[in-house]
């Protein structure tokens, strides 16, 4: 009879850990940045096919880093959960904060007892009527549930991009000025090279569909 | 797969569509009712959509019947499918306001997943699967026939379909129109229609049908100048999806009458 290997679980937990965290830092990042009239969401993607940042539902937006096909099933879980709750009960009824706390469960669920954790970080971002009512939450691959004001950054370089744009940012700012900070941000963790850009943005101007994708020229001209 | 309260991410669950997700976990719409009498449930009377040269044109009076009774006197049965197409129902009201619900939740939906929207095709023949699904109901008269408009963007023009009970779906050259007073709208819309008619032309022609019928037929509600009830009236064109302001349709609808 063999015996399985005891490990401990803080062992096991940290191994998890640092495969996760290795598979997201391969991985381009994203930024949001709260502006005067929405949230922008932007980040380096080669591929103009392959997207990261998504609508989700009215004024909710998604955006994932990591293994594409890991946060593209996270993606599509969100928008069916939101079109099922907005389909029985109201439009109004669909919340950033009850949809982040589900891919908590998800993803704090896979880490725990699935084979291998997810190598992916989310973030879900939703605007209000006014500044005050916007949420930006932010989930880590152990299903960690962060809120967080004004800017927000995911991936591998999550940390230096929060710091340069922490530096800068400030409430009320136009789109060009927030588009400008998060290019420079994504930059300088690019060590200067940026082979293309994906970005989108959450604008409380657009009517009931409040989200709209930047063209390249958009995002390069600012 | 799911975790705890988490999210529906299924291996087996069909890819982008909703109605499909819907069957999926049992939530689908059941469109079988339980006995065999007849329900007399509010009914949605006369839609009629026309192409114009920008599009297309739809519009809907604004009546409810059960029986000989005036159910509704301000009822919408004209609405947005998605940013490039119209839909308008008549028939059982309620089951008819549903199916526009589910159509509207099942385009946007996947459009979110699949990145893009369904063609112009994809989303009139879609409607027609969702209007023969809810056959067993019409066997016990509750019937619902849409009427579905919209531009097509890679042909550059509008384009407009017909239904029948059984889900049959016909695309329709210049006008179409459904509902009690579906056959006088279309009998005003043949002598009166032309080729290129302009955004203005076209909302004169279509409340002036709407007007018409309401003449003949006494289940389609005329516009009401007293109580301020007009007809819905939204166009479909390059720009996409617009309703008209309700002004501009009150004194279009005042010019009509007058001169009627």
């Amino acid at each position: 009879m063999t015996m399985p290997f005891y490990v401990p679980p803080e062992q096991l937990m940290k191994d998890r850990a640092e495969y996760a965290r290795k598979g997201i830092s391969r991985g381009k990042s994203i930024v949001a940045v709260e502006f005067a009239d929405g949230v922008l969401l932007l980040g380096e993607n080669p591929s103009g096919t392959l997207q990261k940042i998504s609508e989700i539902y009215d004024r909710i937006a998604f955006a994932g880093v990591g293994k594409y096909t890991e946060f593209e099933q996270l993606r599509i879980g969100g928008i069916r959960r939101a079109d099922l709750t907005g389909y029985a009960y109201s439009r109004d009824d669909v919340m950033a904060k009850s949809l982040a706390n589900a891919y908590a469960q998800t993803l704090g669920h896979v880490f725990t007892q699935e084979v291998k954790p997810f190598e992916v970080e989310v973030m879900v971002v939703e605007i209000g009527d006014e500044h005050e009512t916007s949420r930006i939450y932010r989930v880590t691959y152990d299903g960690t549930l962060y809120e967080e004001h004004g800017i927000s950054a995911i991936g591998g370089a999550a940390e230096d991009l929060a710091r340069n744009l922490g530096a800068v940012y400030h409430e009320g700012a136009s789109l060009q000025q927030a588009l400008s900070w998060a290019k420079t941000a994504c930059t300088s963790v690019a060590d200067g090279t940026v082979s293309g850009w994906e970005g989108a943005v959450l604008d409380r101007n657009l009517g009931r569909r409040a989200f709209r994708r930047l063209s390249t020229e958009e995002i390069e001209a600012a | 797969m799911t975790g705890g309260d988490g999210l529906v991410l299924e291996a087996g669950t069909p890819a982008s569509s909703f109605a499909a997700l819907l069957r999926s976990r049992g939530l689908d719409p059941q469109w079988e009712t339980g006995g065999d009498g007849e329900v007399d449930a509010p009914e949605g009377t006369t839609v009629l959509a026309l192409r114009y040269d920008e599009g297309v044109i739809m519009a809907g009076d604004r009546r409810a019947t059960a029986g000989s009774y005036v159910a509704h006197r301000r009822v919408q049965k004209v609405y947005p499918a998605d940013s490039y197409s119209a839909v308008a129902i008549s028939g059982t009201a309620g089951i008819a306001i549903e199916l526009v619900r589910l159509f509207q939740t099942e385009l946007e939906h996947y459009e979110k997943i699949e990145g893009r929207r369904l063609s112009l095709a994809g989303k009139a023949n879609h409607l027609a699967s969702m209007v023969r699904r809810h056959l067993p109901m019409a066997f016990q008269g509750l019937v619902v026939i849409p009427l579905f408009c919209g531009y097509d963007e890679p042909l550059e023009e509008g384009r407009l379909y017909s239904y029948d009970v059984v889900g049959g779906s016909y695309e329709e050259t210049d006008y179409a129109a459904t509902g009690s007073g579906g056959r006088d709208a279309r009998l005003y819309l043949r002598t009166k229609f032309t080729d290129g008619l302009d955004e203005v032309g076209a909302l004169e022609l279509a409340v002036a049908a709407l007007v018409a019928v309401a003449e003949e037929d006494t289940a389609t509600g005329g516009p009401d100048l007293k109580r301020g009830i007009y007809p819905n009236v939204v166009t479909v064109s390059d720009r996409g999806y617009a309703e008209l302001a309700e002004d501009r349709v009150a004194e279009m609808a005042r010019m009509v009458m007058e001169r009627a």
